[in-house]
């Protein structure tokens, strides 16, 4: 880890133009590798970590799913694996021109680009999985190849970023100029934080619900507390997960993280901290150090908030989570046996019945006094 | 109270023209198609009887009336057989139920009827006369007959007879009228029926020129004509009451055991004794003294005796497994280089003699695979019995039922409707078990569909070895090209994504693939 007090006094360290050289360089390997061996007359083959189910596994240093020893090897001599082969490389030559021409695409794009090069992919679902083939072999998620998603979150906060996407190079923006907050797009994950100031920003709050997410911005939650705040509009993009991690790390502030009390909004909070399954060859998603502020079970029934029943697809959902290593914590088990024994859930707007202010004014700084789940 | 009844006679030839629907002349394109059928199937008999090689002449011609419907036509058939002695010429052509083929051999028609029918039906379409020209050899003169058919009394009313001298040293019999005819409706039909005959009659030349001009000659693909069938006596099995009771009549035999032992094939002194034991038909009875009573025991006794011999088999002619795939190859345009190289598949197989119901048969199977064979979503069925085509009724045919019910094509390799597949299937007997009076389509006698699906299933086999090499070589030629497309982008990526100038040549690599094949692959799996 970077040290991080001096580096908040004005500019962080350029984490991401690092981070895109490495991506660059990690390419250029890989079609080097390949290269040689034609050259040298073999058959190109790689090898790449197995993402069989088999072989994802629990990390509980890292507090993360993670890829195990297992590893497939993809050769051009077999016919079966030409095809694939072809498509990954034809995948990484996409994202080395993408990279370092500084342009992003969606993962729609990538399967129509391909049909100029006679590359055709089956359907989305085929040239979507040579996307994480490409994140697996090179461990760098496709964000860091300027594959995006649609976008659908925002940040809001007094923090100053400084683009580095073309024709916004040195650009400066106070993310609090926008009173919806700004989009957290390409431009926005690649950009560098600067005259990041503790006594404006000392913590981060990832709410999972847009409603609460313009409450607090009205209610100035951010200058109340100190705050930037995130919408996650659900389950949160990579890219925000990625965005999160940075700004947990790289401003050393800690990150709450605010959802509907059901398992689905437990499961929300859990996947900034812990990951997610499907992305256990990628580091650098989570923040292992995230809170879960709420709501929780417990604060059902503590707050006496309006509520409605489980439903079976609840519960059913429930005995999944409870059998999942990332659910171990004392916390977790507990909020679990909860929502099983009061069979209730609640929406983060349920506070609304004490009042608009209340969960601003009395709920969230209870809950800011956590430290850790 | 009287009831004046008028009892009528009427003659063979008055019964079959009122009856003419039964003999395929229900509709003019119907009738055109009988007519040409007839006549060529007469021509094909009297060549192969002589053994030699057949060349049949056939001209239709538009004569008045509208040429997209019924109208009135001239046909002709000329052929090189074994000609019409001029005595017999005016019964043989202008009485009904008069001709040669009342006995037991194979041969296409059964009666020598349909031949008749057609100049019965040229007649009293068009009331005009039939012209028969004939010479029974080179040295023979040439008889000219020109007659008409007196219907009610059977007859034939000779209105030219001459003979002339034969300059050409001609043999055979050209035969001419006028007709009836819808050749617009009938001529896929007629077309179908040529070609057909040309796969199931491989040594003969047919040459057809039709109403529009148009020339179509199927030449012959070899000029070995199988051998003539031998005629045979019934075999005991195979008759009824009313055949044993005509053989008793003409006999001169004096005790029933010479009876049967001359008149029957398969039975000697010694079986005749044990078949009577077996009867219970006394020393007294002789063939002069048999009651009808006695007749119907015998016969059923005869039935119902399992230790005769099967019929002989001398009697038929089968096409044999050569000339069958010669017919096959020159009409669907398979060469033997086609098959050489694995292009193409044709296979035939011929069973020994079978028999049911006391009448003895061959079964003929063929197999084609060729990329000239329509799919058409189906297997395509060639039918035939005694070397014609039987086009009509496919679906209630027994082979039809064989090939789309009873026999697993996928057990062979074969996907119906998408492996291009012929299967032509050729029965011979003595008495071919139609299922109508049209002679169109065969009837599922269990002895005889055992028979087809045995000859399909024994036929299938290399069929399958064909279709197994040929997937094979596919999935090669598939593997490879897999290989010439995508190892050229593989250089051509990876020398972008490693900032290279020159791509590596692939076309070591592409060589080893094809030199190795497929075994040096398996090697590499396992690693």
């Amino acid at each position: 880890m970077v040290p991080q007090t001096k580096m908040s006094r004005n500019k962080s360290k350029s984490s991401i133009k690092e981070r895109k050289g490495k991506v660059l360089t990690s390419l250029e390997e890989l079609g080097g590798q390949v290269y040689k061996q034609i050259v040298d007359h073999e058959f190109p083959t790689f090898r790449m970590p197995s993402r069989s189910i088999a072989n994802i596994l629990y990390d509980d240093k890292t507090r993360q799913y993670i890829l195990g020893k297992r590893s497939v090897k993809r050769s051009a001599r077999n016919v079966a694996h030409i095809r694939p082969f072809t498509q990954l490389l034809w995948t990484a030559m996409f994202a080395d021109e993408l990279t370092s021409q500084n342009k992003t695409s969606t993962l729609r794009d990538v399967f129509y680009s391909a049909q100029a090069y006679e590359m055709d992919f089956r359907d989305q679902a085929e040239s979507d999985n040579l996307i994480t083939d490409l994140e697996t072999v090179t461990s760098f998620s496709r964000e860091d190849f300027n594959v995006y998603p649609e976008e659908r979150s925002a940040i809001f906060g007094d923090l100053t970023v400084e683009y580095t996407v073309p024709g916004y190079e040195g650009k400066r923006l106070n993310l609090s100029s926008h009173p919806d907050g700004v989009m957290i797009g390409p431009a926005l994950t690649t950009a560098e934080f600067v005259q990041h100031d503790r006594k404006k920003v000392d913590k981060i709050i990832a709410i999972e619900k847009g409603g609460l997410f313009t409450r607090f911005i009205e209610e100035r939650v951010h200058q109340k507390y100190r705050a930037v705040l995130i919408h996650t509009a659900g389950q949160a993009p990579r890219a925000t997960r990625f965005l999160l991690r940075r700004l947990n790390q790289e401003l050393d502030v800690p990150v709450y993280i605010f959802t509907d009390g059901d398992p689905w909004g437990m499961h929300i909070a859990m996947v900034i901290i812990s990951g997610s399954a499907n992305a256990a060859h990628l580091r650098d998603l989570n923040t292992p150090d995230a809170i879960w502020g709420g709501v929780w079970a417990t604060d059902i029934v503590d707050y006496k908030l309006p509520s409605d029943p489980l439903t079976d697809l609840d519960l059913k959902r429930l005995n999944e989570l409870e059998k999942d290593p990332r659910y171990a914590g004392d916390l977790w088990k507990r909020e679990i046996d909860t929502f099983r024994k009061v069979k209730k859930k609640s929406e983060q707007e349920a506070f609304s019945r004490y009042g608009l202010t209340y969960i601003v004014d009395k709920y969230l700084p209870a809950k800011l006094k956590l430290k850790s789940n | 109270m009287t009831v004046a009844e008028v009892f009528q006679e009427i003659s063979a030839a008055d019964f079959f023209y009122r009856n003419r629907d039964i003999a395929g002349f229900t509709s003019p394109s119907r009738a055109v198609y009988s007519t040409i059928r007839e006549l060529v199937e007469n021509s094909l008999d009297a060549c192969e009887t002589m053994g030699v090689p057949p060349d049949i002449y056939l001209r239709l011609s538009h004569e008045s009336g509208p040429v997209d419907g019924p109208g009135v036509y001239s046909v002709r058939v000329e052929d090189n057989g074994l000609g019409i002695p001029g005595k017999i010429i005016p019964s043989a052509f202008g009485q009904v139920l008069y001709g040669s083929k009342y006995k037991l051999r194979q041969t296409r028609g059964q009666f020598g009827l349909g031949g008749k029918m057609a100049l019965l039906y040229g007649q009293v379409t068009t009331h005009s006369e039939a012209q028969i020209v004939s010479s029974t050899g080179p040295k023979d003169r040439v008889t000219e007959v020109i007659l008409r058919i007196d219907i009610q009394q059977n007859k034939p009313i000779i209105m030219k007879n001459k003979t002339h001298p034969n300059k050409h040293h001609w043999r055979g019999t050209a035969i001419e009228f006028k007709t009836e005819a819808d050749y617009s409706r009938a001529m896929s039909k007629i077309l179908d029926y040529m070609k057909q005959t040309a796969i199931i009659v491989p040594y003969a030349n047919i040459t057809f020129v039709d109403p529009r001009g148009r020339l179509y000659r199927f030449l012959r693909g070899t000029t070995t004509v199988p051998e003539a069938p031998t005629e045979t006596s019934p075999h005991p099995h195979g008759v009824d009451v009313e055949t044993v009771q005509r053989l008793l009549k003409v006999t001169n035999a004096k005790t029933l055991q010479e009876f049967l032992r001359k008149h029957f094939q398969r039975i000697g002194d010694a079986t005749a004794r044990k078949f009577l034991q077996y009867a219970s038909m006394g020393q007294k009875k002789t063939p002069r003294n048999m009651t009808p009573d006695d007749v119907v025991k015998l016969v059923n006794a005869m039935k119902n005796y399992e230790d005769f011999l099967a019929p002989d088999s001398s009697c038929l002619s089968p096409l044999g497994e050569d000339l069958l795939a010669t017919g096959i190859k020159k009409e669907l345009g398979i060469t033997d280089d086609d098959i050489a190289q694995g292009h193409a598949y044709v296979g035939t197989l011929q069973r020994k003699p079978a028999t049911y119901a006391g009448f003895p048969f061959i079964v003929e199977v063929g197999l084609a695979s060729s990329k000239n064979i329509p799919t058409e979503g189906k297997i395509l069925l060639f039918r035939f019995a005694n070397k014609i085509p039987l086009l009509f009724d496919e679906a209630s045919d027994v082979s039809w039922k064989v090939v789309n019910n009873t026999i697993d094509w996928r057990n062979y390799k074969v996907a119906p409707g998408e492996t291009p597949l012929a299967v032509f299937v050729h029965l011979c007997s003595t008495k071919v078990p139609y299922k109508t009076v049209g002679k169109e389509f065969i009837a599922d006698r269990p002895d005889v569909e055992h028979e087809i699906v045995n000859a399909i299933r024994e036929a299938g086999r290399t069929l399958k070895l064909y279709l197994s090499k040929k997937e094979h070589l596919a999935t090669e030629r598939k593997r490879l090209d897999v290989f010439e497309k995508y190892l050229p982008k593989i250089a051509q990526f990876s020398t972008k994504l490693a900032k290279q100038k020159r791509e590596p040549e692939v076309s070591t690599l592409l060589k080893s693939v094809m030199k190795y094949g497929p075994a040096n692959e398996d090697e590499q799996e396992q690693e």
